[in-house]
């Protein structure tokens, strides 16, 4: 191997200040959540865990906090559930217009999400669905069933389909060979769908931020009114602990079939 | 798990379904919701650009060239559009620079040192970007970290909050991973066997970079710059909460319609102004890929 693939001293000194630059908001708000000041000031005057109390103290954080996480959990088993049989129509199925509808149905993601949440606002304010917990969840399947049939449509057809045809040879029914063999083999493809649809909605607050009110918020809505009117620490200890949780997600999602696979391919 | 057994068909069924029967049944459920909360809200929004407001959230059904000849004349509109375009062509453009580095070393990073970086990479893609905005807001105030050092060194501290520069700074990050991983996804093509031979043959570094590197990532980068502009352009939480009321933009003035004033005909039309401006990227994007072939 030549010397010229040895990265230089100069590009390895950039590098590392552009990766600076990129993590530097995501790796201050841990310190910062342990500020004792009364207001936003890096770095703080003495340490404390006040915060963390206030923000435990904080009962329309904590209630928009479950919000958030039922409405994830809801949404995510809902997609999953309506894209693996859609994911296995667009691999194992051939008819005219399949390109067609699986370019309709991953359409959504193309939209900007400020758009989409005016164009949601306006029809569900007609329906009576604004401020409601099923609207809720219907506007956040509109955007995560694009990622979990992309991801699963991706996994499906990576799959080898020889333990299936020998499934089927060996006389298994179709739903036999479904469960038994497609759905298991499926598996680190719908943990992956999974992590991404939950992380998705939980973290989803331009279309949310239209469709919530008084009644009903989630927890970035709340996060996100929080900071517009002001901005003290107790926002640092939340992000610190959704920055944890996001961390948690991820690693079940490496030990699932690997991060880069997931997002990169 | 337990609904897909009512979607899939029955096995004891004596007779045998046809792929189209099935196909139908089964993605009933997705294009249901592709339908009402998709293809649905947007002819809807369409239709609502060529309606009349009423004061309070109405709107009257009766088609009218108002919004968009109001639009189209207004010099404050006028100039919403050109700074968006603007200042998002700007951010693309820095976030490329400062993404450009960190791909085509994560390119040539190998093993588990990569993977812990590309890890870093995505993590903050998957950070909200309320938390995210609301970490630059803490770096860049006036009596910050980053004011504090330049007045440390004696020089005049600009203000970073509530103003562009900000918005500026911080979307730019923001933004950043997107870029890194269409550069990559795009840099497949770069072989380093091909730098080699350059080198090998005499290029100085930056020859081999202008001439090599840079015309075999090309497509990586019209990628990732339409990404960029498209998500700078319908960026609105971090012009929203580090412009402090005082930065304009076109994600900003629909919401502000929406929600504010409530003037429904106005921000549908703007909507539809953003999917024009998506339109002429996109269209700039395949221009460029065009002669790249």
């Amino acid at each position: 191997m030549m010397e010229i693939h040895k990265t230089s001293w100069p590009m390895r000194i950039l590098v590392f200040l552009l990766f600076v630059y990129l993590l530097a908001p995501v790796i201050l708000v841990f310190p910062l959540s342990f500020s004792g000041d009364q207001v936003l000031r890096f770095p703080p005057s003495f340490w404390s865990t006040r915060w963390y109390s206030a923000l435990f103290a904080n009962s329309q954080m904590l209630q928009a906090f479950w919000t958030s996480l039922s409405l994830a959990a809801i949404v995510t088993a809902l997609s999953i559930v309506i894209a693996v049989p859609a994911a296995w129509v667009m691999t194992r199925l051939t008819f005219a217009g399949r390109d067609l509808l699986f370019n309709l149905f991953t359409a959504p993601l193309l939209l900007p999400t400020i758009v989409l949440g005016l164009a949601i606002l306006i029809v569900f304010a007609s329906f009576g669905l604004l401020a409601t917990m099923h609207g809720l969840v219907f506007a956040h399947l509109v955007v995560t069933l694009p990622y979990a049939l992309r991801v699963l449509a991706v996994s499906l057809s990576t799959q080898d389909r020889a333990c299936e045809e020998a499934a089927r040879t060996l006389g298994a029914k179709p739903l036999t060979v479904f469960f038994r063999v497609t759905v298991p083999m499926l598996t680190p493809g719908i943990v992956a769908a999974a992590a991404l649809c939950f992380l998705v909605s939980f973290d989803e607050v331009v279309i949310t931020l239209f469709l919530t009110g008084p009644r009903i918020s989630t927890l970035p809505v709340e996060l996100y009114n929080y900071v517009y009117n002001q901005a003290d620490p107790l926002v640092a200890a939340a992000s610190a602990l959704l920055i944890l949780l996001t961390l948690a997600v991820i690693m079940i999602v490496e030990r699932a079939m690997g991060l880069g696979k997931a997002f990169v391919k | 798990m337990s609904a897909v057994p009512t979607t899939t068909p029955v096995p004891a069924a004596p007779r045998q379904w046809r792929d189209g029967e099935l196909a139908v049944l089964l993605l009933l459920p997705i294009a249901l919701i592709n339908a009402i909360g998709f293809i649905l809200p947007v002819l809807n929004l369409a239709r609502y650009s060529f309606n009349k407001s009423r004061v309070g959230g109405g709107i009257e059904a009766v088609f009218t060239w108002e919004n968009w000849a109001g639009l189209l004349s207004d010099p404050f509109y006028l100039e919403l559009v050109f700074n968006s375009v603007w200042i998002s062509l700007a951010i693309t453009l820095t976030t490329l620079v400062v993404s450009y580095p960190i791909a085509l070393y994560l390119h040539r990073a190998s093993g588990a040192w990569r993977t812990f970086l590309t890890v870093l990479v995505i993590s903050p893609l998957l950070t909200s970007a309320v938390v995210r905005t609301y970490g630059w807001i803490a770096i860049l105030v006036d009596d910050g970290p980053v004011v504090g050092a330049i007045k440390a060194l004696g020089l005049p501290a600009p203000s970073l909050m509530f103003n562009i520069k900000g918005v500026f700074i911080g979307l730019t990050e923001i933004l950043m991973p997107y870029m890194i991983l269409a550069l990559m996804a795009g840099f497949g093509r770069l072989d380093p066997r091909v730098e080699e031979a350059a080198r090998t043959l005499g290029a100085t570094p930056s020859r081999t970079f202008m001439k090599v590197i840079l015309p075999l990532t090309l497509p990586g980068i019209a990628l990732g710059c339409l990404l960029c502009f498209v998500l700078a352009v319908s960026s609105f939480i971090t012009p929203k909460l580090m412009g402090g009321g005082r930065v304009f933009l076109l994600a900003t003035e629909i919401y502000d319609q929406a929600i504010v004033t409530l003037n429904w005909p106005l921000a549908s039309t703007l909507s539809i102004l953003v999917l024009i401006v998506f339109g002429a990227a996109l269209w700039a994007y395949s221009a460029v890929l065009r002669r790249l072939d």
